[in-house]
């Protein structure tokens, strides 16, 4: 992608960042700047490329510049190219003692891809992140949106073929319900 | 069976909706304090309560936000910080998932007594479709007339909203969150200013965890001495936990405080003892940032007293032979658990979470994690053990914000008690297991032999 690509968001994402700004008071709309990003990054391939940053500054009314210094301190902003996937595998104490380390191997295998890899077909992006609140659920990884607990080298398969069929991670913008009961 | 206060409901199915919240009581809180109460009236309840911040620092609610400042013809705010992301604490997402109703009814219930007509939930990024839940219960709220204008008719206002996050620890500390809020990176800010005088865009406000606010609905409904009534000493009430690691039955415990730490290990209302009929070799009571304690210290304190789930018990010792309460993110290691690969675990989760604004912090956190990992692959020296020490007392009271410390405490604690640990496993290369723990009650403070 060069420079010069031009991206705008979708008329259903401009509506959503539409009311995203309006929660704020009159002149603080930067306040709406991560929740953009992630709109953005939603849209554009599961990344914030240069252009996908500028079409949020440029929908905020800042500079550039301040969309990329926040989407570079933020760990959930993929500044590179990601899978349709992204297996983010909790590497932090409780899960680490509980069987991650074999959790992540084991996909590096299967996937014939190191940490921090996309495997060549573009179907995952393999990471390991810090604790994601699931400590009581150990070892887990999330995906998109979802979280899978409680996992096992078997479990981890099943979830590789599942999402592999499915061809792409579960997302939650912003308009889309949750259900979990 | 102890008492619940905030999870008394939570097993009711269809609990995290409005209907099924009000029919088991919901929003009576509210009615009552709308109809019967002032503002300044619940600051008093809160007050008598004895409420604490269950964020981790637990500071008092009550004269928190009697700090507020309240010039004319500024707008305050109360911001909840679901941040939650110490490393062993998932007590806010659970809260939030199940039942949703009792943090906005607390969200509700704190700015109408702090005069806030705009409040914002921050909400960890990676908890998406916990966002999503939260979203739906407040659309719902104000479907209900329970948010918006004129709520139930008393002429009062709010409008509530939840703000995500995008992955970054450091936004847990209020000041960070702050900015993060205002959207920009998540750089601490230098205080004083407190926030209560100058917090988002620049105006009086008051930032509390997820807990603390939702305990404010029983407060209200039964009253701040009925809430006093609960737990032991200065440590009021009941507390979540969340427990983790190499036990039977991990999960989010609500407990009265001051329950035995034994009782809460071993017992099957909570833990339900150690996985595998394993022997316990130490744990971490309050989330990554607190002193580790080996069993014997983590079960009694050095005087021999049985140690309590409360702030003081926890803390009975100090850092030589106690620990703290912090978040409640109580994480337990059996007897074949490496302190070392899990110190590790710990630095490396400081270092990729320094904001980097300090030197000792950005410095420290990076030099300790390149220490252990060293260790960890066979190539530590016995040299390196006093290095950590040396390198972790340098970064205490010279931060901007507790970050620092948090990444300090573990180091400094693992070493003081499992110091003999480290050198075994330097001189082998590789982790050996020795049942026998590394506490020696004569040379606590002075680590290096
Ligand atoms: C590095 C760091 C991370 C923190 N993370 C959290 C957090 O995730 N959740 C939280 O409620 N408080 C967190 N805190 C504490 C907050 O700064 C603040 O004290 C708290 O939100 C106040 O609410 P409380 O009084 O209700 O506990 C953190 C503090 C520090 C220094
Ligand atoms: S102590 Fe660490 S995290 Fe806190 S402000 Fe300084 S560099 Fe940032
Ligand atoms: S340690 Fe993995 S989710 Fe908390």
């Amino acid at each position: 992608m060069s420079e010069k690509t031009i991206l705008k968001f979708s008329d259903e994402t401009a509506a959503i960042a539409k009311k995203i700004v309006a929660r704020y008071p009159e002149g603080r709309h930067k306040s709406a700047l991560i929740p953009l990003l992630h709109l953005a990054q939603a849209e554009f391939d599961g990344w914030l490329s240069v252009p996908a940053m500028d079409c949020v500054a440029e929908f905020l009314s800042i500079q550039p510049i301040e969309a990329y210094e926040v989407a570079s301190f933020y760990s959930m902003f993929n500044l590179k190219p990601v899978g349709k996937c992204t297996l983010e595998v909790c590497r932090t104490s409780s899960c680490w003692l509980s069987g991650a380390e074999d959790v992540v191997r084991h996909i590096e295998k299967k996937l014939g891809i190191k940490e921090g890899q996309t495997t060549a077909d573009g179907m995952f992006t393999l990471k390991t992140v810090e604790c994601l609140g699931s400590c009581g659920t150990a070892p887990m990884l999330q995906c998109g949106g979802d979280y899978y607990e409680n996992l096992t080298l078997e479990k981890t398969d099943n979830l590789l073929e599942a999402l592999r069929a499915e061809g792409k991670a579960r997302v939650y913008t912003n308009d889309n319900p949750v259900n979990i009961d | 069976m102890g008492k619940k206060i905030l999870l008394a409901n939570d097993h009711i199915e269809g609990i995290r909706f409005l209907d099924t919240y009000r029919k088991n009581g919901g929003y009576t809180a509210l009615e009552k304090a709308l109809k019967s109460m002032t503002p300044e009236q619940i600051v008093e309840e809160v007050k008598t309560s004895g409420l604490r911040g269950r964020g981790g620092a637990g500071f008092p609610t009550g004269m928190k936000w009697s700090f507020l400042a309240k010039p004319e013809g500024v707008p305050r705010y109360v911001v909840c910080n679901a941040d939650e992301s110490e490393p062993g604490t998932f007590k806010d997402r659970y809260l939030m998932e199940r039942i949703p109703h009792l943090l906005i009814e607390g969200m509700i219930l704190s700015s109408f007594a702090l005069g806030a007509k705009t409040s914002y939930i921050y909400i960890r990024g990676e908890y998406f479709y916990v966002a999503r839940i939260v979203e739906q219960a407040i659309e719902e709220a104000y479907a209900a007339g329970l948010l918006g204008k004129n709520i139930l008719n008393s002429g009062f206002d709010l409008d509530l909203y939840v703000q995500i996050g995008a992955g970054a620890y450091i936004c847990g500390e209020e000041t960070a969150l702050l900015e993060s809020l205002e959207g920009k990176r998540g750089n601490p800010r230098i205080k004083p200013p407190f926030p209560a005088i100058a917090g988002l865009y620049g105006c009086p406000t008051v930032v509390n965890n997820v807990e603390t606010i939702a305990a404010v609905v029983p407060i209200v409904n039964e009253g701040g001495a009925a809430y006093a009534a609960v737990g032991i000493g200065n440590s009021k009430g009941t507390k979540l936990i969340s427990a983790s690691g190499h036990i039977n039955k991990p999960g989010v415990y609500e407990i009265e405080l001051g329950v035995p730490v034994e009782e809460f290990i071993y017992s099957d209302e909570y833990c339900g003892g150690i996985r595998n009929g394993k022997k316990l070799k130490a744990v971490v009571a309050g989330g990554s940032s607190v002193p580790i304690l080996p069993t014997e210290l983590i079960l009694n304190t050095a005087a021999g007293e049985p140690r309590l789930m409360s702030y003081e018990s926890l803390a009975d010792g100090g850092f030589a032979t106690g620990t703290m309460l912090g978040s409640g993110g109580f994480i337990v290691m059996d007897e074949d658990t490496s302190i070392v690969k899990n110190l590790y675990t710990f630095a490396r989760f400081y270092h990729h979470e320094s904001c980097g604004q300090c030197s000792p912090c950005r410095e420290g956190t990076g030099w300790m994690e390149k220490i252990l990992h060293k260790i960890l692959h066979g190539h530590g020296t016995l040299a390196d053990v006093d290095l950590l020490w040396d390198i972790q007392s340098k970064i205490e009271g010279k931060t901007i914000c507790p970050l620092g410390e948090a990444a300090a405490w573990p180091v400094a604690a693992a070493i003081r008690h499992f110091r003999k640990e480290f050198e075994d496993f330097i001189r082998n290369g590789e982790h050996v297991n020795d049942v026998k723990h590394y506490y020696r009650l004569n040379n606590l403070t002075a680590p290096i032999n």
